[in-house]
This record gives C-alpha cells, sequence and structure tokens, in this order.
C-alpha cells in the first residue's frame, strides 16, 4: 500500500481539498515581479542618442535661456544629476512635508542658512525637484557677492538664482515662480560650529515685504545637516578682510588638508516644508514696518522650532 | 491745448541725423506718409551716395546743432524727432571729443532751439538701454523706472545719462510738448551695420572668461516702426524698445556658427584699447561692459502703449544669421550631420563587438 492508497483509506479524507489561495491582490499598487519587456529596449543606444542631442543643442546653441539667464536643458541634464548623487547618497537626505509646497504658482520659500558653502540652498532646490510632485524648479536669490564672481555668477544664473533684490524677486513671484531664500545670509552659513541651529538676525524682513506685495504665500523650510558638513572653528577675520570674502574659515580639515578640505563630512540630512503662511489678505500692509517684521519674526519662530523637533528625530548627527 | 488737435499728426517734422542710417529711414518713410506735410533732414554732414536715394522727399539742410535754433523756429516745426546720437567714436570724424559733441553738446543745443519754437508739440529723442548703467547688484530685468546705480564707465552710456538729462529740463520747462525718449536695445537685422552687428560677423569672437551676457536685440524694421509711431500718434513718456526674451552671448555666438574666444576682462580691456588707438576694432568698455552684465529691459510699458510687439531677441538675431552666413564654422546643419554620422558609427561598433561575443 503506497501512502496515497493509505491516506485515501482513512476516514473522512478522500473528500477532503485543500482550500483555495485567494487570488493575489496588489495593496500598494507594486509588482513584485517586473513583467518581461516585450521588446527589450537597448539602454546604452537611448543614453548614447540622448547625450549627442544634448551635445548637439548645446553646440549650436538650440536651447531657451529665461529673462534671469535659467537655462532649464543645462539644469535638468547637468547639475541635477550631479547634485542628486550628493542629495542621496551622500547626505542621504529626508524630506518632509513637500506637500506644503504649492503644486502651481508662486512661493516664497524661507530657510535656514549654515554649512560655510551654500550647499544647503543646492539641496533644498534637489530636494523640491526630486521630491516635489510637480518636480518644481526653486529660483534661488544669492548675495551680490555671488554675483560679482566670474564663472561662479553665470553657473548661479544658469541654474536659476538671481540678486536677491526686490524687483527681481517680486518679478519672480508674480510670474509664478518658487523662490528660495535664506534672511541670515552670511551671518548664517559663516557662523561657528558651537552656534550651530540657532537662527541668526533676519535683516530687514526685505523678503517679507517682497511677499506681501505680490500677495505670495510663505513657506518656512527647516534644514537639518548642513552645519556639521564644514564645521567652522575659527574664522581668521584678518586674512578675510585681506581676501574681500565675509569670513575665512578654519575646519577641521581645511586649509589643513588643502583641496580635500572641500569634500564635506557626509552628515545625515532632514528638510521639512512647513505649512504656508498666507500673505494674500496683506497686500496693503507691505510697507507697515510693524507687520513686516512681525511676520518675519513669525517664520524665523516657526523654523527655530521645527529645526528642534528635527534634531530630536536625528539623534546622530552622522548616523543612517 | 486742445486734446483733437494733439493727436492729429504734426505737418512739419524736423529729423536730426539723416546722413545716417537710421536717420535717412525713419525720414523717408516720414516723408511717404500723406499725412505728413514737410519732412526736414537736418545734419551737418551729406548723406552719403547710399542714402541719398531714399531721401528724395526730404529736404535737406547741411547745418550743425548750432543752427538748430534758426531752422526749428522759421520753418515752423511741429514735431522734432531727434536721431543724432553716434553710439561709438569714429575715428574718421574726430574720435571720442567729435562724439562727445555731437551727442551732448548736439543735444543740448538743439533743446534749446526746441524750447524756443512756439509751434513744436512733439518731440522725439533716440535713447539706449545703456541708461541703466551696469553693476552687479542690478536687478536682472530693468523697467524704466530702474534708475542707475552708478555713472557707467563707458563713453556713449554717460553721454546717454547727459541727454535724458537735458530731456528731463526740457519736460519740465515746456510741459505742453509730448515728449517720447525711446531706449532702444542694441539693434540688428541682415543688413543693419552696427559696432555689434560687425562683432558677430567675424569668424572668432572675443568674449570675456567666466561671463555669459544675457543680451536683447531689437530688429531695426520694429525699431523704425516705434520711430514712426511716436511720430504720428501720440505717446508721450519713456519707454523699452527690445525684442521679447533674451540670448546669452555664448548662446548668440553659438547659434551665429561662430567660435567664441574668451579673454580675461582686463586682457580684453587692454587689447581693445590698444585696437582702437591704432584704429581698428570698436570695441569700447561700453560694450566690454555690456558683455560683463548683460542688460534685460522690461518691454510691457512699450507694447501696451504702443499696440505693437516687436519680433523676439531670438527672430531677430535669426535674421542677423540669415544675412551673415559666410565666415560661419560650426552650423546647426553641420553638427546636426556630424551628430548622426557619430551614433551610426557607435552603432556599428556596438553591432560589431556583439557579433564578434556571440561567434566566439
Amino acid at each position: 500500500m503506497t501512502q496515497d492508497e493509505y491516506h485515501k483509506a482513512l476516514p473522512g479524507h478522500a473528500d477532503f481539498v485543500l482550500p483555495r489561495p485567494a487570488p493575489p491582490k496588489p495593496l500598494n499598487g507594486k509588482r513584485p515581479i517586473p513583467e518581461p519587456l516585450a521588446d527589450p529596449v537597448d539602454i546604452w543606444d537611448q543614453r548614447i542618442a540622448k547625450g549627442l542631442a544634448f551635445l548637439r543643442r548645446r553646440l549650436a546653441g538650440a536651447y531657451e535661456v529665461d529673462d534671469f539667464g535659467f537655462d532649464r536643458d543645462l539644469t535638468d541634464t547637468v547639475f541635477h544629476p550631479m547634485l542628486r548623487v550628493l542629495y542621496r547618497d551622500w547626505f542621504r537626505t529626508e524630506v518632509f512635508g513637500v506637500d506644503n509646497v504649492p503644486d502651481t504658482g508662486g512661493g516664497l520659500i524661507v530657510g535656514n542658512h549654515s554649512g560655510t558653502l551654500a550647499l544647503d540652498a543646492l539641496m533644498l532646490t534637489t530636494a523640491l525637484r526630486d521630491q516635489h510632485p510637480d518636480r518644481r524648479n526653486l529660483r534661488l536669490l544669492g548675495a551680490d557677492l555671488v554675483f560679482s564672481v566670474p564663472v561662479l555668477s553665470e553657473l548661479a544664473r544658469k541654474a536659476g538664482a538671481t540678486v536677491a533684490c526686490n524687483p527681481d524677486a517680486e518679478r519672480l513671484m508674480s510670474d509664478g515662480e518658487l523662490v528660495g531664500v535664506f534672511p541670515e545670509g552670511f551671518k548664517g552659513i559663516g557662523k561657528r560650529f558651537s552656534e550651530r541651529y540657532k537662527l541668526q538676525r533676519f535683516g530687514r524682513g526685505g523678503f517679507v515685504s517682497a511677499a506681501l506685495r505680490t500677495g505670495t504665500p510663505i513657506v518656512p523650510v527647516a534644514i537639518v545637516g548642513a552645519e556639521e558638513i564644514y564645521p567652522i572653528l575659527a574664522d581668521l577675520k584678518p586674512l578675510a578682510r585681506l581676501l574681500g570674502i565675509p569670513y575665512f574659515p578654519v575646519t577641521p580639515t581645511f586649509p589643513l588638508l588643502g583641496p580635500l578640505g572641500l569634500i564635506p563630512l557626509p552628515s545625515k540630512w532632514m528638510i521639512e516644508f512647513c505649512p504656508p503662511i498666507p500673505t494674500a489678505h496683506l497686500t496693503e500692509y507691505a510697507d507697515d514696518p510693524m507687520v513686516v517684521y512681525n511676520l518675519a519674526d513669525q517664520v524665523r519662530e516657526t523654523i527655530q522650532a521645527t529645526l528642534l523637533t528635527l534634531l530630536e528625530k536625528r539623534p546622530d548627527a552622522f548616523g543612517r | 491745448m486742445v486734446s483733437s488737435e494733439a493727436a492729429a499728426p504734426p505737418r512739419v517734422v524736423v529729423v536730426t541725423g539723416v546722413s545716417r542710417y537710421l536717420g535717412a529711414r525713419v525720414a523717408s518713410r516720414l516723408a511717404a506718409d500723406p499725412r505728413v506735410e514737410r519732412v526736414i533732414g537736418l545734419d551737418p554732414h551729406e548723406p552719403p551716395q547710399a542714402l541719398a536715394g531714399q531721401l528724395a522727399d526730404v529736404e535737406l539742410i547741411q547745418a550743425d546743432a548750432r543752427a538748430a535754433t534758426a531752422v526749428v523756429a522759421d520753418l515752423g516745426a511741429e514735431a522734432l524727432v531727434h536721431l543724432a546720437v553716434t553710439s561709438a567714436p569714429d575715428p574718421q570724424h574726430g574720435g571720442r571729443a567729435a562724439m562727445k559733441e555731437h551727442n551732448v553738446i548736439g543735444t543740448m543745443q538743439l533743446l534749446a532751439a526746441a524750447q524756443g519754437a512756439p509751434k513744436l508739440r512733439k518731440l522725439v529723442m533716440r535713447s539706449s538701454t545703456a541708461a541703466y548703467g551696469a553693476s552687479f547688484r542690478d536687478p536682472a530685468v530693468f523697467t524704466e523706472d530702474t534708475e542707475p546705480r552708478a555713472v557707467p564707465r563707458g563713453s556713449f552710456a554717460r553721454d546717454i545719462l547727459d541727454i535724458e538729462g537735458y530731456v528731463r529740463g526740457f519736460r519740465r520747462r515746456r510741459p505742453e510738448v509730448a515728449a517720447t525718449v525711446l531706449r532702444f536695445a542694441p539693434f540688428i537685422s541682415n543688413t543693419a551695420n552696427t559696432t555689434l552687428t560687425r562683432y558677430f560677423a567675424r569668424p572668432m569672437v572675443a568674449t570675456v572668461l567666466g561671463r555669459d551676457a544675457r543680451l536683447q536685440f531689437v530688429h531695426v524694421d520694429d525699431a523704425l516702426e516705434i520711430l514712426h509711431r511716436s511720430v504720428i500718434e501720440d505717446h508721450p513718456g519713456t519707454y523699452n524698445v527690445a525684442g521679447a526674451g533674451v540670448l546669452a552671448l555664448s548662446q548668440a555666438v553659438r547659434r551665429a556658427g561662430r567660435l567664441s574666444l574668451p579673454l580675461p576682462e582686463g586682457t580684453l580691456s587692454s587689447l581693445a584699447a590698444v585696437a582702437r588707438s591704432v584704429g581698428i576694432g570698436q570695441i569700447g568698455l561700453d560694450q566690454i561692459d555690456l558683455f560683463v552684465h548683460g542688460r534685460v529691459v522690461d518691454t510691457a510699458r512699450l507694447v501696451k502703449e504702443f499696440g505693437f510687439t516687436p519680433r523676439t531677441t531670438a527672430a531677430a538675431f535669426e535674421d542677423f544669421i540669415a544675412g551673415h552666413r559666410t565666415g560661419s564654422s560650426l552650423t546647426a546643419d553641420r553638427l546636426a550631420a556630424a551628430e548622426r554620422a557619430i551614433l551610426d558609427g557607435i552603432r556599428q561598433v556596438r553591432a560589431a563587438a556583439e557579433r564578434t561575443d556571440v561567434n566566439s
């Protein structure tokens, strides 16, 4: 007697059928096994063709530049892929509250500034391009110093930045662009490591009056992680004055290791967008210093509080 | 003054600077307009042969601005179109000193004459977007209300500021005269011959290292249309005249199929100074400032007031390229052919490599 025959001979087992498993139901919209492609595409051929087409467009000048010098073609093909490596693999950036950034129309993103070199501005741009459902471009407002240096000024303009002044900010916001501003300026990025995550003074609040004049919502954003990339231990003021720059940083690796000191330390980054502050009802108060000051203060307090909660989420500055 | 009278086209128009291309074209177009009875061309130089044909219907008076008082008052001029503004010193006509004499003193005397002309009711001035100066702190886009941050170093830009200063004075003294100031972006067309078109026509174009200025142009035909409308219609005020959109200098050089030669700003300045003193080339500080800082203006006010949109900067530059095919090396067609050839080559090499893989 085989095992099967013995099994059938047992009482109650002959008509026993195992229940059918339920048909697989996708829960999160993801397929567990990718379907094989009907026609295998030669990915390298596509890449080469795309790269050559880009080169030809650049050499023939067949691309568009907007009034501010923003070059979408160059930014999307060259700048963003490079920044994304830094953003994703080096800083392991996590983004919260990206749905607080408007999908369409103007917006003023106000952030804390830190990190000796303004990498936080670049990472904020990458975060919005990468995480925002509409892949929005952030138009940064930069210091005069950036635009007086050859090469750097043109890189900044091509990446969509412009000089921080009210006419430019208002023009961009009325054109429905997202504008990024760091009111702390050099006070923020040039501060010592011991003062990390302490917001500096917010200038005269020029950014608030620009937003009020155009009725653009203000989105405060807190950026954690930039403080640790180049910790400033000392600031050689006389040398800075000699070179005509706002500060001359001494970090654990710079100027000790020379150009190697320019490699940022791989800190863990977190970016949180706070709920937008509407300003459309305040347009007539654009020149009222009290309203402007109070609003700037509200933005500053929001960023400071968000920074502290983010820091609690990130116990180890260099953790995973 | 009755408003209907002010709206009527002027019967007698005096145009200065008719010995030059722009002046001659404006004068001949006004002469062809039946609403204008007399067009008088005022210029210290005799128009060259090439332009003489266009000026057949224009009464020419060869006199400099000092004689303007008599001309403007005696002829009963109702409109004065001042186009005698030179943008670069001409070594054959006395260089920079003569340029300043012509631009600044000439305008001063002409406006003095205009002030004493009882019948005058319209003044049209040619100005330039150089009036905005050049600075790192400038906003990216200039509106008519933007003030220059500092006195520019270029001679033309300084002349323009002086000229506009005189017009402001004139507006105060004769508020009933409709004064139109047109700030033109650099002119361009397939036949225009300016410092900038000669610059872009060379096979190798010197640029400033590490700078890529945003440029705007206006097509000469659109400039003529705007000038004509400012004389015939009433458009008091200051207006930017430029084609919408922007070309980066490097982009313009590439679209024209030229090669750029980037030089540090200091080297370029001294080379240009040497070239000027030898009498070749006219790249002045005005041009270098333009190539360092770029200049973009907002033309919303012009489009609204004149109901006319000049063709875009890119379209105007396309017309220039069409007229200057010779001397271009890297044309779009050649690049497209090169792209196809390289892609084909790579595909063949990869196909051959795959075949050997399969065979082995």
